[in-house]
């Protein structure tokens, strides 16, 4: 069987930087899957690149065998492509439950005329999407903030009103930005433990970028380390954390705790 | 105390024309963060589709309808043309342009604005169009205060035109994306949103407001003239900026605001001195609040 996500030979320019070099990936289905590497090594281009921000140079993307390269954001979000960012891309001024709801967007299929009109298809989707977010809310521990505007949460809870976004729109894979950037050591453990549940619960694949080395160790199952836009090592983690090249490259030539 | 009355009712039109008009600048802004500087000939526009949609209209059903029922019919119709042409705008002059300057998109608008003025001048020369009297102007007189019931009408058609889109915004999906957008513009097409859909969208709307006011406006004051949007489209637009870009509560809210500035300033003072004094106190309103009524610190990050 084709593997979820397929990337096979990724390169990238921007104008005469090379920010990503050949890059490949596999992700089988329910897999947990890190990307790790210094700062401005190309981790962020590369989920730009695979959730069709940029459309990269070279190389192909599959998603369950299809080819998506060059398609559309939202086209590529369609069909199965969840992702949160490493600065929270909320929208402050918005309450919690209507960010759930907008990510039913493509499921809220009535039209512009039963909208106006207020149509029982209208009301009927609306209500199953108000009850369904409600739902979501509460898995992700945020259901009492779901009348309250984002930006007053505490850090950790819109950290997890984004992720319930991203779940929201019921994605095959999810691409998670450095989730833990910004977090006490406790927000990192609860944090470990939603992607656990959330892996668990949704049984969805999950691709994520890092820093903190303990976060790969306990999750991912392969990472794979990039540094100036080309892979170095790759790998289970434990393996990855004994490579002299990624020692050397990333994590500096102290001991690793 | 009658005079101040008489010149709410005034200061509540004027406002209306304002308000209406002003909300297509900022769901503009708010979706795509650039000002569509063709929205005052798009209001222009929008008058002379009502004016030709009501006198066919008149010409085909006058014996049978009656006035109220053919305005009614003319406002719709021209709301779903206008909507078109909104539309339309953004399909070939700003889509082309999403990824450049701001400055060139700024210079779009002034252009597709020419373009409709001395379109309309070639198309129906300079002679000049008096839009009908769909609704007979009755004058009412309430405790010495002298109203028309075509003022009436402005007011309170621009009320629920007004309340529709707030709810539009507030509830539908699309209402939702346009919210999203002004907030945060890269999570949106991540739920699946097309800026494609949502930005004819918006301008379809902002379109079709402004075309209603212009058939009230015709209602008001029937002579129309190509460049008739200019001025009034200014007006709105400084409306949008002092209510807070992208703010829709906000352009409202300002369109009213400009309105009571203006006719209580020439209630004062001579009416030739009225526009100086409206729009200096409005410059130092903003020399202390630039981000105006309702703005927000808009992320500068890269809109697509």
């Amino acid at each position: 069987m084709a593997p979820l996500l397929k990337v096979k030979n990724m390169t990238h320019f921007f104008g005469g930087l090379r920010a990503v070099d050949n890059f490949n990936l596999e992700i089988e289905a329910g897999q947990i899957y890190g990307l790790i590497g210094p700062n401005g090594a190309g981790k962020t281009t590369t989920f730009n690149l695979i959730t069709g921000v940029h459309t990269p140079t070279e190389g192909t993307i599959e998603l369950e065998g299809e080819d998506i390269k060059g398609l559309e954001v939202h086209r590529i979000a369609d069909k199965g492509l969840g992702r949160t960012f490493q600065n929270l891309a909320l929208w402050r001024h918005m309450n919690v439950l209507d960010h759930i709801r907008m990510a039913h967007y493509s499921r809220l299929d009535y039209s512009l005329f039963g909208a106006f009109l207020g149509s029982p298809k209208c009301h009927k989707r609306e209500r199953e999407v108000i009850e369904n977010s409600r739902r979501l809310l509460d898995l992700f521990d945020v259901g009492r903030f779901a009348d309250q505007l984002v930006g007053n949460l505490p850090y950790g809870a819109q950290r997890r009103v984004e992720m319930a976004r991203a779940m929201a729109t019921n994605p095959k894979i999810l691409f998670l930005d450095e989730p833990t950037a910004g977090m006490t050591p406790d927000e990192l453990n609860r944090m470990i433990e939603i992607i656990r549940q959330v892996h668990r619960d949704f049984g969805v694949a999950i691709f994520l970028i890092e820093h903190r080395m303990k976060f790969v160790m306990e999750l991912c199952e392969s990472v794979q380390t990039l540094v100036f836009g080309e892979v170095i090592a790759e790998g289970p983690p434990a393996e990855i954390q004994n490579n002299p090249k990624v020692i050397e490259a990333y994590l500096g030539k102290e001991d690793i705790h | 105390m009658d005079h101040f009355l008489q010149n709410l009712i005034n200061a509540l039109q004027w406002g209306s024309f304002y308000a209406v008009i002003s909300i297509g600048y900022s769901m503009v802004y708010g979706v795509l963060m650039l000002f569509n500087f063709a929205h005052g000939d798009i209001f222009m526009v929008g008058t002379y589709i009502g004016l030709g949609i009501a006198t066919m209209l008149l010409a085909l059903f006058s014996a049978v309808l009656p006035g109220w029922f053919i305005f009614i019919l003319t406002v719709v119709i021209t709301m779903f043309l206008a909507a078109f042409v909104g539309a339309f705008i953004e399909l070939v002059g700003y889509r082309p342009l999403r990824g450049a300057p701001r400055a060139s998109a700024a210079i779009t608008g002034l252009m597709i604005g020419i373009i409709f003025e001395t379109g309309n001048l070639i198309i129906l020369g300079a002679q000049r169009f008096s839009f009908p009297e769909l609704i007979k102007s009755v004058s009412y007189n309430v405790g010495g205060v002298y109203f028309t019931n075509v003022k009436v009408l402005i007011i309170v058609v621009s009320l629920i035109l007004m309340l529709a889109l707030h709810t539009f915004i507030q509830k539908s999906k699309w209402g939702m994306a346009m919210r999203a957008m002004s907030y945060n513009f890269l999570a949106v097409p991540l739920m699946g949103v097309s800026i494609n859909i949502i930005a004819p969208l918006t301008f379809a709307i902002g379109a079709g407001l402004a075309s209603v006011a212009g058939i009230l406006y015709g209602q008001a004051y029937p002579v129309l003239d190509p460049y008739m949007g200019v001025l009034l489209g200014w007006k709105a637009f400084v409306a949008a900026i002092l209510g807070g870009r992208g703010s829709i509560m906000g352009a409202a809210l300002a369109g009213y605001m400009l309105g009571f500035i203006e006719i209580f300033i020439a209630m004062a003072f001579p009416s030739t001195f009225r526009d100086l004094i409206a729009y200096s106190i409005i410059l130092i309103i903003l020399t202390f609040r630039p981000r105006g009524f309702f703005g927000m610190a808009h992320s500068t990050q890269l809109r697509l």
